[in-house]
C-alpha cells in the first residue's frame, strides 16, 4: 500500500505523522518504506536516524550545444515550453535552470547541434531506521525544481508491505508528484485559519486526482470544530487527532519521536494505524 | 516617483514551513506603515487572513500547457507513451470507433511540454492551455497587496510568484513606498528562487527543533547562492533555549545576521483567529518581541 502524508500548509505535522506512523507500523510486523519526499526541506532522517547504507547523485539531463553545428534556426527555442532556450541572430543561449528536461529540443534541432548532458540534481540517500527502510530524495541548493528528484527517490523505494511518502507542503508540482499515484492520501492539519484554509486547498488536490483521503488533526483543542464541519462537508473521515501538547513539541524539539518521547501517543498512533488499514482494505 | 527611487525588498523566508513567516510578515506590515505587500505562497497563499484585503483587481493565470490525446485519431502506437519523460502517457484510453485501442494523458503529471505532440505520427495530440488559477491586487489598511491563488494541482507556482513580485515591484515604484515586504513559499525551490530574486534582504524565520534549524541552513545557503544578506529570527525561541542559541551561532558562522527572539505566545494563534496581526492584538509578549525585530529591522532600513 502506497500511503502519501500531505497537508497544504507547512508545518502541520506531516514528518511527525508519517515517522510515527512507519515506527508505530513496523512494531506490528509489518515492513515499512519511509520515502522523504520533501526534497527541498526534508527531516525525516532528524526522528528516524538512519543508518544510511548508500548515498546516490540524482541527475538530470539538460541540453548542450555544440557551436560548430549550431546555425541559430530557432528550431529549439520556438519548441521549448519553458523559455528555457533563447536564439538571438548569432546566439543560441540555454538557461538550465528553467529546462524541465523533456529532451524536446534535441529532437527538434534539425543540425544535429544539441545533445543531452546529465547535470547534477540531488542526492538520494537509502538506509535502515531499525525495521524501517528509509530513502530520502534531497535537491541541491540553487536547483530550482524538485518533481525530478521526488520521482527517483520514489522509484528507489524498496517494495514493502507499505510505503509511507512524507510529501513536501502545498499544493503545486513537488506535491503532486508526490501524492499521485497513492493508494491513499493522509491530510494533516491543525485547527486554525490558515490550517483550515489549505486543508481545502489540498481536499481539493485529492479530489481532482480522485485519491481517497482521510484527515489527521494535530495539535487538535477541544471546540475547535471547524476542521470537523470542513470533513464532513467533503465527506472525508477524521482519521486521528493528536492533542495540543507543549510535550510533544518539546519532543519534537529535541529531535524525539513523539510515539516514543510520550508513551500516550502510542495508542493514537496505533489506532490510526488500524484505521488506515481498515479504509485501505475496504477499498481493495 | 521616478522608476530609480531605491526599493527596500524584504523577503520573509524559512525553508521549513509552518515556522511563522505569514504571522511575522503581518506584523511587519502592520509596523512598517506603507509598506507595499506581496504574497509569494501562491500555492497556500495565508497573508491576505490577516489583513482583510479588499479585491481591486484580479487577472487570471494560464500555469503553461496541458496535452490532449483525440481517441478517434490515436492510432495506439505508443510513440508518446515512449518520448513522454514524465510518465504522464499510458496506452489505457479507449478503444475507438476504429476498434483501435489509444493511448491516454495522465494530466496532473503532464509538464506541456509538447513532445508528444511534436512526434505523434498521427497528429493525435494538441496542447491547450491550463487553467492556473488568478493573482490579485487588493488594498489593505496598511498598503496595497499582490497575491495570488494558484489552482491546486497546477504547476508553474515560480511564474506565478515572479508574476506578482514583479506587479509588486511596479506599484512599490509607481507610489514611491520604499518598503516592499515578500511573504515567501517554504522550501528552496522554484517559488522561492522567484522571490528571492533580485530582493534586497532576506528575513528567514526559523523555530528552534531540529527540522528548524536543517533547513534554516539550506535557505541561508540559498541566500548565499543569490548574493543576498540575511537576518534570522527565531520564533518559539524559549521551547527549546539551548537550540535557540545554537541556531543563532550557526547563522552568524554562515554570515546572516541574527535579528531578534519571538517566545512561544498564544496570543498569535488568538490573533489568527480574530484575522488581525498580532501586534494589533493587545499586548502580549509575542507583539512586544515583535516591535523590537521592527525597531532592529528598521534601523537598517533607514
Amino acid at each position: 500500500m502506497k500511503l502519501a502524508i500531505a497537508s497544504g500548509k507547512g508545518g502541520t505535522g506531516k514528518t511527525t505523522v508519517a515517522t510515527n506512523l512507519a515506527v508505530t507500523l513496523a512494531g506490528l510486523g509489518q515492513t515499512v518504506t519511509y520515502v522523504d519526499c520533501d526534497a527541498e526541506a526534508p527531516n525525516g532522517h532528524l526522528f528516524l536516524n538512519p543508518t544510511l547504507s548508500e548515498e546516490r547523485r540524482a541527475d538530470r539531463l539538460v541540453p548542450r550545444l555544440d557551436p560548430e553545428r549550431c546555425t541559430h534556426c530557432g528550431a529549439c527555442a520556438e519548441f521549448c515550453q519553458f523559455n528555457a532556450i533563447a536564439a538571438l541572430p548569432a546566439r543560441t543561449l540555454i538557461y538550465e535552470e528553467l529546462c524541465h528536461s523533456c529532451g524536446g529540443c534535441a529532437r527538434v534541432c534539425p543540425s544535429g547541434a544539441i545533445t543531452e548532458t546529465t547535470q547534477p540534481m540531488g542526492v538520494i540517500r537509502l538506509g535502515e531506521a531499525g525495521p524501517v527502510h528509509f530513502v530520502s530524495g534531497t535537491l541541491d541548493v540553487g536547483v530550482a525544481t524538485s518533481p525530478p528528484v521526488i520521482r527517483v527517490a520514489k522509484q528507489a523505494a524498496p517494495p514493502a508491505d507499505w510505503t509511507i511518502l512524507d510529501a513536501p507542503p502545498g499544493t503545486s508540482c513537488p506535491m503532486i508528484e508526490t501524492v499521485r499515484d497513492c493508494d491513499y492520501l493522509v491530510l494533516v492539519t491543525e485547527p486554525t485559519p490558515f490550517g483550515l484554509h489549505d486543508l481545502a486547498l489540498a481536499l481539493e488536490v485529492a479530489q481532482s486526482l480522485s485519491v481517497p483521503c482521510g484527515v489527521v488533526i494535530n495539535r487538535a483543542q477541544p471546540g475547535q470544530s471547524e476542521t470537523h464541519a470542513l470533513c464532513r462537508q467533503a465527506g472525508v473521515p477524521i482519521l486521528a487527532e493528536i492533542p495540543d501538547d507543549i510535550a510533544i513539541a518539546r519532543a519534537y524539539s529535541h529531535g524525539r519521536l513523539a510515539s516514543e518521547a510520550l508513551p500516550a501517543l502510542r495508542t493514537v498512533f496505533a489506532r490510526l494505524a488500524d484505521r488506515l488499514t481498515a479504509e485501505l482494505y475496504a477499498r481493495a | 516617483m521616478t522608476n530609480e527611487s531605491p526599493i527596500f525588498e524584504l523577503v520573509v523566508l524559512s525553508g521549513k514551513g509552518g515556522t511563522g513567516k505569514t504571522s511575522v510578515t503581518a506584523s511587519l506590515a502592520a509596523l512598517a506603515g506603507a509598506p507595499t505587500l506581496v504574497d509569494c505562497d501562491v500555492d497556500a497563499s495565508n497573508l491576505e487572513l490577516l489583513l482583510s484585503p479588499r479585491l481591486q483587481e484580479r487577472t487570471a493565470f494560464t500555469s503553461g500547457q496541458r496535452a490532449t490525446i483525440d481517441p478517434e485519431k490515436c492510432t495506439g502506437c505508443g510513440r508518446c507513451e515512449e518520448l513522454c519523460r514524465f510518465g504522464a502517457i499510458s496506452a489505457t484510453g479507449p478503444v475507438n470507433s476504429h476498434g483501435s485501442a489509444t493511448c491516454r494523458v495522465d494530466p496532473p503529471a503532464c509538464e506541456g511540454c509538447g513532445v508528444c505532440a511534436r512526434f505523434c505520427p498521427a497528429q493525435a495530440i494538441t496542447l491547450h492551455p491550463s487553467d492556473g488559477g488568478a493573482w490579485f491586487v487588493s488594498e489593505t489598511r496598511f498598503g496595497p497587496l499582490v497575491h495570488a491563488r494558484l489552482r491546486p494541482g497546477q504547476g508553474n507556482s515560480g511564474k506565478l510568484a515572479t508574476l506578482v513580485r514583479d506587479h509588486a515591484r511596479k506599484l512599490a515604484r509607481a507610489s514611491a513606498r520604499p518598503l516592499m515586504l515578500i511573504d515567501g513559499p517554504p522550501g528552496v525551490g522554484c517559488p522561492v528562487m522567484a522571490s528571492i530574486t533580485g530582493a534586497t534582504r532576506v528575513l528567514a524565520v526559523t523555530e528552534p527543533t531540529p527540522s528548524g534549524l536543517h533547513d534554516l541552513e539550506r535557505v541561508l545557503a540559498l541566500a548565499r547562492h543569490f548574493r543576498i544578506p540575511a537576518w534570522v529570527c527565531v520564533n518559539k525561541s524559549d521551547l527549546n533555549e539551548e537550540l535557540t542559541a545554537q541556531i543563532e551561532r550557526r547563522a552568524t558562522e554562515s554570515g546572516a545576521t541574527v535579528a531578534g527572539r519571538i517566545p512561544y505566545d498564544s496570543a498569535v494563534t488568538a490573533a489568527q483567529r480574530q484575522g488581525v496581526p498580532v501586534v494589533e492584538y493587545g499586548d502580549s509578549l509575542a507583539a512586544q518581541a515583535l516591535a523590537q525585530l521592527w525597531k532592529t529591522l528598521s534601523a537598517t532600513l533607514g
